[in-house]
């Protein structure tokens, strides 16, 4: 592909215009950056504004932007299901999160692993908490990176740059995250929270743009849906025997919408709202971003109607990077070269906010549920500053080893076990909040068992998201995810009740002496 | 959890936070063209009409929580 200046002038002015931004947000809201809950929650001083962008920059990120309409682009209707899957998110985010942040900001809590420390008195059971949090969320962080990689592609920027006559692969992307470590090593949780307001506006014009300018290129919305083969225009049906793909559909969405707020990524964001109010006003306006997702779903088989995979200017993009060039290719093959830099800059600063987030998230998870408990009891706040900035360099630099030396599949795998791992933490995290019989090691039992099932199931499936199930007869494809949870709540349930049964725990104990 | 809190009363209103759940898990129900809106199929206009839906729906139980 040949490099277009236009464009790759004003992506790149807009990506240094956004890193001057994130060095800038350190002094936004002044407070004391030797404190974790400065540094690495923004000193919960974010009303419903602030909290809806940095929200919207960090649950709905660059790789959901760029996978999903690659999935519509490959695979068609099942791809939607991000659609049911957002939709589900907010009414679970409006009942449970004002109490979490209640419970948090009464008692100072940075992470979900505090809420579950605080709940069942056992560092352990916060431990595997934090410890899931952070293994899921890894791949997650690179996979910011495919995104970014196939825009930067995209524009005719070459991988390899040789200096000195060193070829040194991937330097855009290095150069891109030695900047967003930096500015978030410096800022903390402001960084991303400033930048994702000019991330948003720019992704709001793009989608706006694009479900204008594309379908009247291509010849209105009839034709673009004419293009897509019948057979993935929808689901398959089911039959008296199978529920096939839509009972896979529908566990896909429920499970997905429960494990997207138990990443620490959301925990983070939702905990540096100023108030519960805060929250639970998010639950009304973010879906408006699920709009914009729906829409950027439609993208994929805009690309299919655009004929974007037989054009010769493209093979060496959907050779390169599979289905995740679908976008990219449909922007260059509608947009004016200006736009271009724009709609690439909106995917590249996309993946940089909730990698800022995401990074700072695992650092607060290992310094409270980690360094101060097991290592360093008595460390002071600046110290626990000081680790955490610490993590969110080591995690980003593993994040980008990760994509850079392995192939992306092992990425997406992980990120797709690491949903599954996720959920394994509902019963602790959300449970706890509303009932006081359950106890810590039957919790623990039942979420190691949810990750020894939902892995297997995964692995089983070969790399699969779902598993056949055979209840009564009938075939059952269900969410690896979900199944896995069901089997996890049952034991921590059945355990609990038993375990009472035979004795009063230190957990009703506690409770009962607070 | 371990705080002492006004006790919880039950409000019927909350159990239109379900209607979200019911309407996108029962896929069967929208799983067709038929009727379609501006070329749209049915089956991706009416998640997406949902997701305003889903909003809406919210809107009385946070009228009702604010006391």
């Amino acid at each position: 592909m040949s490099m277009n200046p236009v464009a790759v002038t004003i992506f790149i002015g807009l990506f240094v215009f956004v890193t001057l931004l994130g060095f800038v947000a350190g002094r936004w809201r002044r407070g004391d950056l030797d404190h974790l809950h400065e540094w690495g929650l923004g000193g919960r001083r974010f009303g419903t504004i602030v909290t809806w962008f940095l929200l919207g920059g960090d649950l709905y990120t660059a790789y959901t932007f760029v996978a999903v309409p690659a999935l519509m682009f490959g695979a068609g209707a099942t791809g939607f299901f991000a659609v049911p899957y957002t939709v589900l998110v907010y009414p679970i985010l409006f009942a449970v999160f004002p109490k979490l942040w209640a419970l948090a900001h009464r008692k100072g809590y940075v992470t979900a692993a505090d809420v579950v420390r605080g709940s069942f008195g056992s560092p352990m059971l916060a431990l595997a908490v934090a410890l899931t949090g952070i293994v899921a969320t890894m791949p997650y962080i690179a996979l910011q990176l495919v995104g970014m990689e196939a825009v930067i592609a995209g524009l005719g920027i070459p991988m390899t740059t040789t200096v000195a006559g060193t070829a040194i692969p991937d330097a855009p992307l290095f150069i891109a995250f030695a900047v967003l470590a930096a500015y978030t090593y410096n800022s903390g949780l402001r960084a991303p929270a400033m930048i994702a307001v000019v991330k948003d506006a720019l992704l709001y014009i793009t989608v706006l743009a694009a479900v204008i300018v594309i379908p009247a290129e291509l010849g209105g919305y009839a034709k673009i849906f004419a293009s897509v083969d019948a057979k993935s225009l929808l689901l398959p049906p089911a039959t008296a025997t199978n529920f096939g793909g839509q009972s896979a559909y529908a566990t896909l969405a429920l499970g997905s919408a429960l494990a997207l707020l138990l990443y620490p990524h959301s925990v983070t964001g939702l905990l540096s709202a100023s108030s519960a109010k805060a929250v639970r006003r998010n639950a009304l306006i973010l879906p408006a971003y699920s709009v914009a997702l729906g829409l950027i779903a439609l993208l994929g088989y805009m690309a299919v109607a655009a004929g974007v995979k037989s054009n010769p200017a493209f093979a060496q993009g959907f050779k390169d990077y599979g289905n995740t060039f679908a976008v990219p290719a449909l922007f260059l093959h509608s947009f004016p070269p200006w736009f271009v830099g724009v709609a690439f800059a909106a995917i590249a600063i996309g993946a940089l906010v909730p990698a800022a987030i995401m990074s700072i998230a695992c650092a607060n998870l290992f310094t409270r549920n980690v360094f101060k408990e097991f290592l360093k009891p008595g460390a002071t706040h600046r110290q626990e500053t000081q680790v955490a900035k610490l993590v969110s360099l080591v995690v980003k630099l593993g994040a980008l080893f990760f994509i850079v030396g392995l192939p992306t599949q092992y990425a997406i795998n992980l990120q797709l076990l690491g949903g599954i791992w996720i959920i394994q933490t509902l019963p602790a995290v959300f449970l706890g909040l509303y009932v006081g019989w359950l106890r810590a090691a039957p919790l623990l039992l039942g979420w190691a068992s949810g990750i020894a099932a939902g892995t297997w199931m995964f692995v089983a499936s070969g790399n699969k998201t779902s598993y056949a199930l055979h209840l009564f007869g009938v075939t059952v494809p269900c969410y690896d995810a979900l199944s896995s949870l069901v089997l996890n709540l049952g034991v921590a349930i059945v355990l609990s009740v038993m375990l009472n049964l035979v004795s009063r725990g230190p957990a009703a104990a506690s409770r009962t002496a607070t | 959890m371990s705080e002492p809190e006004k006790p919880r009363r039950f409000r019927a209103v909350n159990l239109l936070l379900l209607l979200p759940f019911a309407a996108m898990l029962w896929v069967p129900s929208y799983n067709r063209v038929a009727p379609e809106i501006a070329g749209i199929p049915f089956f991706y206009w009416y998640q997406l009409l949902w997701v305003a839906l889903g909003a809406l729906v919210m809107l009385p139980v946070w009228w009702g929580s604010r006391e």
